[in-house]
């Protein structure tokens, strides 16, 4: 176990981070400003790290395959980010954050990375308001919060459904004002296509310029990976079309190990998907379980339309089975809740794959609030209705138009359709304390690591994770490496390890265009999303994993012989840049089932039949299984498993409960 | 869930930046009316390939309308016929079985076309990059509760800073003109008390930068207003001018 060293620093916990920022080796300014540092994506973590990294001094290559770093996927997080405030005096804390994050995790996050992260989770709203970020206020001026699930405090801060958006926005701001002042230099339409090691360490990344297709080496005394998650394996997903696990992939294979790649995340409430053309799925955020309440209906088959069931034949099944949490249970438990209903042949709409998600009585509810604060005596139901809307359409509006705008239905008249989709994973490369992977200098942030949420993230921690990363942990926990990189010059790119580098993804992108075959990208993609969602989603089996292991291999095999790429090499070629991301999706969906078979237990989003307690709950084996499995890749196809023990010191392991 | 269209595609095809594009017509059917208009151009594009073809080359991404992304030019209005609708929420239901439909690049010398309906937009960054922020290092920040804001400020702010810089602005403006992206980062940072302490240079130099990048000027006729699918309001221009004017008079 030599190898997987997470350098926990001593001390209590509630202390480790403090002493850790005193202690930790420092660079003085002007060896900063010969120290360079590649960040490989511009999402949250990409853009708070480089911002703040240029802001140290350090000089900093930002990398993005979008034509602007404002595009990354982090945009399109709607519900909001978490903060141990406590500005709502009900009983938050730093150790409360903690504590739910653990627990929402299941049992399998490393306790000091995570309460690090609640300990930082109030200096990112204060530098997010000070960067002019418009969150939510009351009418005190003061900002606002709401619950999400998982949480019995109201600790999300918020801009409407945006919030993704505007934490971007103002991360991006503050990325264009060092671009502006020549601190950072921005390469957008660039994709990272390899990882260049020298003597062991990170030097360098291979990138091709989407537009002329030539491929660039670029120099870094370390580079940091903030390249999102790997969701799109999967084909369908609430990820962008263009999110990707290569840069994370081309790592693993250059010697980072690849940790819990089986935990993924289905969020309970998205658009159902409505047909074969399908490209991608939307999320209604987890804020609408705060006010929505879902349902189906008591009678199986049931055809009738939602508004003509009444009340006493509707199931409010998180309500029944988990009274204490009701529709804000966490992520994996309402979407096996969802999958179960529909299963059992309670689902409504025309594929039977849907419930219900209601503002009928939130929207009453709201009425008649506002009728109570105009002094209304008698309002009739058209006021109570009018008021309660314009209540959501402020609290919801954008998201409801979403809704309308996909499925052509109103919500504000009938209640939503929605069903389980892949959303995050909360797998990815194995990190230590200071977010270094097992290749010296090679870091990831975000949610391309895999450190923070165990089995199970819990809703508006995405954001948080991201931007502590990149503002709060990285410009620290990066001094411990580069205080004693100071000696190294920056090197020359004319090297035969940035050559071999070149030539193997050059030779890579030849092999994809000369196999010349019959079939488009998608055509592969689709296949193994199917067998991913079929046998690696909601529910996973030993039988049904060993033989998708079976399958994906043999896909690999057909996508390497018969895959069509039209265009050229040197051009711009969303085609071949889409191959390239799916051979590697094949690869990793292959880990994913090892994986899933490896972990003989339940926990989280990692749901194995096999284990479960008698009412369907996941049953984890903490003699066994409290370990994070990190891979390492040996050969096309061999991984190694190693182990990293969780310690639960601070915190007493127990089956989790919403009831 | 209406059926199937039958449809008329002209589709702007340029190689790259260098050379002359045109128009080429295609025939796609069997399209449902559940389909987005990406998913549409999707069929068209893995037809093309199976053909032997080159694909449409087009922008896209998040594909739910918040990216800013997708950029295309739908019979004659940026991001087609729907009001405050991006290109990938367009759905097809808005279309009439047996329609032509043309489609183009945003059209304006600051955005030049990449390939097809791809243009390069990183004008808009420069923008960004010459003001569009707060001057606040990670780790100044005072409490977020310190200051109160008003909460008609902070929405409006909010409704400002909702913009994703799409470019649809600038497409349907007959000057190409910024002002209504520019203005709504001005507006969204001079309506808060952290942003005002910049307010008259940032208004100076995002003006100065949209100029240098060859937008055109603004003449109010509110065909960016129309056209935003975020409902950015053209009251930002007046706001920016208003800014930008008085740093004018008072600078030093």
């Amino acid at each position: 176990m030599t190898k997987l060293d997470a350098k926990i620093p001593g001390g209590n916990l509630a202390d480790k981070w403090t002493t850790f920022k005193s202690s930790v080796s420092l660079v003085n300014p002007s060896n900063k400003r010969s120290l360079e540092i590649i960040v490989v994506g511009s999402g949250l973590a990409g853009a708070s790290a480089a911002a703040s990294l240029a802001e140290l001094g350090y000089k900093v290559k930002v990398f993005c395959f979008q034509d602007s770093p404002r595009r990354a996927h982090s945009i399109a997080a709607q519900g909001g980010i978490n903060a141990a405030k406590n500005y709502q005096n009900d009983g938050d804390s730093v150790y409360r954050l903690f504590y739910d994050t653990i627990k929402g995790g299941d049992y399998r996050a490393r306790e000091a990375n995570v309460h690090r992260l609640a300990e930082v989770s109030g200096n990112i709203i204060d530098q997010c308001v000070a960067q002019g970020v418009p969150f939510a206020r009351e009418y005190g001026g003061l900002l606002s919060n709401r619950s999400f699930g998982g949480t019995q405090v109201q600790r999300t801060f918020y801009a409407a459904g945006q919030t993704g958006q505007q934490l971007l926005l103002g991360a991006y701001s503050a990325l264009q004002r060092q671009v502006g002042m020549g601190n950072v230099k921005m390469y957008t339409r660039h994709e990272m296509l390899d990882v260049v090691t020298i003597d062991g360490k990170a030097r360098g990344i291979i990138a091709r310029d989407s537009v002329t297709g030539a491929l660039e080496r670029h120099f870094g005394h370390a580079v940091l990976l903030c390249t999102g998650g790997y969701g799109n394996v999967f084909y369908l997903s609430t990820n962008a079309m263009g999110s990707n696990v290569t840069a994370a992939w081309k790592a693993h294979k250059k010697g980072a190990f690849f940790a819990n790649p089986c935990y993924t995340q289905i969020h309970p409430t998205c658009i159902p998907v409505s047909g074969d053309h399908q490209s991608k799925l939307t999320l209604m955020s987890e804020s609408l379980r705060n006010d929505g309440r879902i349902w189906v209906p008591k009678k199986e088959n049931d055809t009738r339309k939602a508004n003509e069931i009444p009340e006493d034949e509707r199931d409010y099944y998180l309500e029944r089975r988990y009274p204490a949490f009701g529709n804000l249970v966490p992520r994996d438990i309402a979407s096996r809740a969802a999958k179960e209903r529909c299963d059992a042949g309670f689902g409504v709409g025309t594929s039977k794959m849907a419930v219900y998600l209601d503002y009928a009585a939130a929207i009453i509810r709201y009425g008649q609030g506002e009728a109570n604060k105009h002094n209304m005596h008698n309002p009739s139901d058209e006021e109570i209705q009018a008021m309660g809307k314009a209540v959501v359409k402020e609290k919801y509006g954008n998201l409801f138009d979403m809704y309308k705008q996909i499925t052509g239905e109103d919500p504000y008249e009938v209640p939503m359709r929605i069903y389980p989709a892949v959303h995050y994973t909360m797998g990815g490369l194995w990190v230590d304390y200071n977010l270094m992977t097992t290749v010296p200098g090679l870091y990831a942030l975000g949610e391309a690591n895999f450190s923070d949420h165990g089995a199970n993230r819990l809703g508006a921690s995405a954001l948080m994770q991201g931007l502590a990363d990149g503002y709060f942990v990285i410009p620290y926990t990066i001094g411990a490496y580069l205080a004693a990189e100071i000696r190294t010059p920056a090197m020359s790119t004319d090297t035969p390890d940035f050559e071999a580098a070149e030539k193997a993804v050059r030779d890579r992108l030849e092999t994809l265009m000369n196999i010349k075959g019959n079939k488009p990208v998608d055509y592969f993609h689709k296949r193994l999303g199917k067998i991913m969602w079929d046998e690696c989603g909601m529910a996973r089996s030993a039988e049904g994993l060993k033989a998708s292991i079976k399958e994906i291999q043999a896909l690999q095999k057909e996508f390497w012989s018969d895959v069509k790429i039209p265009g050229e090499i040197d051009n711009l070629n969303p085609e071949l840049e889409k191959a390239g991301r799916v051979a590697d999706f094949l690869e990793l969906g292959e880990l994913m089932c090892i994986d899933a078979l490896d972990r003989d237990e339940s926990c989280g989003g990692h749901f194995r039949t096999e284990f479960q307690t008698e009412d369907g709950e996941a049953l984890r084996d903490d003699e066994k299984y409290a370990y994070v499995a990190a891979w390492e890749y040996e050969k096309q196809s061999k991984f190694k498993l190693h182990k990293e023990e969780l310690k639960y010191e601070n915190i007493k392991i127990a089956q989790r409960s919403y009831k | 869930m209406e059926g199937n269209l039958n449809l008329t595609l002209k589709i702007w095809r340029q190689k790259n930046a260098s050379v002359a594009g045109k128009f080429e017509t295609y025939q796609v059917s069997g399209i449902s009316t559940d389909m987005s208009f990406l998913e549409m151009i999707d069929v068209l594009n893995n037809r093309l390939i199976e053909e032997g073809d080159d694909p449409v080359a087009f922008d896209h991404d998040c594909r739910e309308g918040i990216c800013g992304m997708c950029s295309m030019y739908i019979n004659g209005r940026p991001h087609g016929p729907n009001r405050g609708v991006t290109t990938c929420q367009l759905h097809m239901r808005s279309f009439k079985d047996g329609e032509t439909i043309t489609v183009e690049p945003w059209r304006a010398s600051a955005f030049p076309v990449i390939k097809d309906l791809v243009v390069n937009r990183s004008s808009f960054d420069r923008i960004i990059a010459a003001g569009g922020f707060i001057s606040v290092n990670t780790g100044n920040a005072k409490d977020a509760n310190n200051i109160p804001i008003n909460k008609d400020d902070a929405d409006e702010a909010f409704a400002a800073a909702a913009c994703i810089g799409c470019g649809a602005c600038v497409a349907a403006c007959k000057n190409a003109s910024a002002m209504l992206f520019t203005s709504a980062k001005v507006s969204q940072l001079a309506l808060l008390p952290q942003g005002q302490i910049e307010a008259a240079t940032r208004a100076q130099a995002m003006v100065a930068q949209m100029d240098e990048e060859g937008f055109g000027a603004c003449s109010n006729t509110g065909a960016c207003e129309a056209e935003c699918p975020k409902g950015i309001s053209i009251e930002n221009i007046a706001r920016m001018n208003r800014e930008y004017f008085s740093a004018t008079f008072t600078s030093k």
